[in-house]
């Protein structure tokens, strides 16, 4: 696992209170992991906080899943 | 119309003397303070450094620690105090009765805590960092919220805010309720937790905290003419009332029955009450009216008692108003001097002494007070520890910053 994924995980695991086995890369946060429509704007915050980073309102409904959050960093961090 | 009756079958506690009803009570009734050093932030600057505070609350022995994160500690305190009254009351909740099952349970404040923290992001990055979660997690009614959510519970789902005042309002209207028919079961009470940087800066301003900082186990003392303010305390109580026929139905455990409610307002000032006590006395006369009984049936009173210079003094004005020749046969302790002042939980944590009182027939003591100031001549139980009595009636006062009055009477069952 790169470190990017082992961090962005690792929040995942913090925000949302699952296991880390669970947290798959095509895991939908919504539909997988348990998380409502409040939980995955905090996870976003915690995003920016961790990767100290500004992520646009139009970018952040796009980050639903695992790999999608993965993604927005590789690519935007 | 004659009334529903209303029985307390259910209690839950989560105090500065104990996290849970029996080990409060026991606290109680042996004298034990709960007041410490607030270690949780910085207090050099305070003139205040101590408070009554909740110690060792694990708050995953109610709810999974990713929904504690949702909610401020005084709602966690509710939540949990909530649990541990509907589970002791044995009341299972159905398809069949959850229409006729509310919530009542307010705050005097709210979760100041949380409002801070995200005020300091604010203040710090700007908007953007304001959690979503920043205004459920806060306001007043969430209590109400989470245990219905939580239990499934469909009846009314309210949260009275009346400072001080508020667990004796909302035990007050939520028996009515029963009376009145809206519901069958209602779980009432209060929670707080305001020994936070602006709780404890906000009533110290206001110079309304004892600043006893060499001894904060002695420093709640009411009725002492060395008494220089309240002791802030932590925690929630929540009483699960229901109508009489519905808790016999059932085969529940009746602790004592609701017999008396009685409100009134002072129209004097913000934060003081009139040194006669009259609004305090209207308060009590109503629910002595309420009850149908008369003042001298009662035995004990548990006091709003919060050592303030005026406070103490008005009440006991108030209870010698009203009881005449009697007022020194009347037990009146304040179980507020070990607890210290949990405001908007103060009512309820009270009105569950008062119930046990009866249930165990021993008046709760009164302690710290060596040196009685001058007209506090009543019977405030300085025994040290509780004392054996007979109770067939308790009567429970509280009053609020606002001038709001409320005062409860039970009765042995």
């Amino acid at each position: 696992m790169s470190n990017i994924e082992e961090r962005v995980k690792n929040i995942i695991v913090e925000q949302l209170g699952v296991q880390l086995d669970e947290v798959k890369n095509e895991a939908s946060f919504v539909d997988d992991l348990g998380a409502d429509s409040l939980d995955t704007v905090e996870l976003v915050m915690a995003l920016e906080e961790e990767f100290d980073t500004e992520i646009p309102d139009d970018e952040a409904e796009k980050i639903t899943t695992v790999q999608s959050a993965i993604d927005y960093v590789v690519n935007n961090g | 119309m004659s009334k529903r009756r209303v029985v307390v079958t259910g209690l839950g506690m989560i105090s500065p003397v104990g996290n849970t009803v029996e080990q409060s009570w026991q606290a109680i009734q042996a004298g034990q303070s709960g007041i410490s050093n607030i270690e949780h932030f910085d207090t050099e600057k305070f003139s205040t450094k101590f408070a009554g505070l909740i110690r060792d609350f694990n708050v995953e022995e109610y709810m999974p620690k990713k929904e504690a994160r949702k909610m401020d500690l005084f709602i966690q305190y509710g939540v949990a105090a909530a649990d541990q009254a509907i589970k002791d009351s044995g009341l299972i909740i159905n398809d069949d009765n959850a229409e006729r099952i509310g919530v009542a349970i307010g705050s005097g404040i709210g979760g100041l805590g949380i409002i801070e923290q995200n005020k300091d992001n604010f203040a710090k990055s700007g908007p953007r960092k304001i959690s979503p979660f920043f205004v459920p997690a806060t306001i007043i009614n969430m209590i109400s919220g989470h245990v219905s959510i939580n239990n499934g519970l469909k009846g009314p789902n309210i949260a009275v805010t009346t400072a001080c005042t508020t667990g004796t309002h909302s035990i007050g209207l939520g028996a009515r309720m029963i009376q009145y028919g809206d519901a069958d079961v209602m779980i009432v009470g209060g929670a707080e937790k305001a020994s936070t940087e602006m709780g404890m800066g906000g009533f110290g301003a206001a110079r309304a905290l004892s600043t006893r900082n060499d001894s904060p186990e002695t420093a709640s003392r009411p009725w002492d003419e060395s008494r220089d303010g309240f002791v802030l305390g932590d925690g929630a109580g929540v009483l699960v009332i229901e109508e009489y026929e519905h808790a016999k139905a059932r085969g529940a455990k009746i602790y004592a029955e609701f017999v008396g409610f009685g409100m009134s307002g002072d129209a004097y000032h913000m934060t003081s009450p009139p040194e006669s006590g009259a609004g305090a006395a209207l308060a009590m006369k109503n629910a002595i009216k309420d009850a149908g009984i008369n003042a001298a049936d009662i035995q004990y009173i548990n006091a709003h008692g919060t050592s303030t210079p005026a406070g103490d003094i008005a009440e006991t004005q108030a209870v010698k108003g009203i009881w005449g020749e009697d007022a020194k046969s009347v037990m009146m302790s304040s179980t507020k001097s070990m607890t210290g002042h949990l405001l908007g939980a103060a009512g309820a944590i009270e009105a569950i002494f008062s119930v046990l009182a009866i249930k165990d027939q021993v008046a709760p003591p009164t302690i710290n007070l060596k040196n009685p100031s001058e007209g506090c001549d009543l019977d405030y139980v300085t025994d040290g520890k509780a004392r054996p009595s007979n109770i067939e009636y308790a009567l429970s006062n509280s009053f609020g910053f606002g001038g709001t009055n409320g005062t409860l009477i039970f009765k042995r069952i």
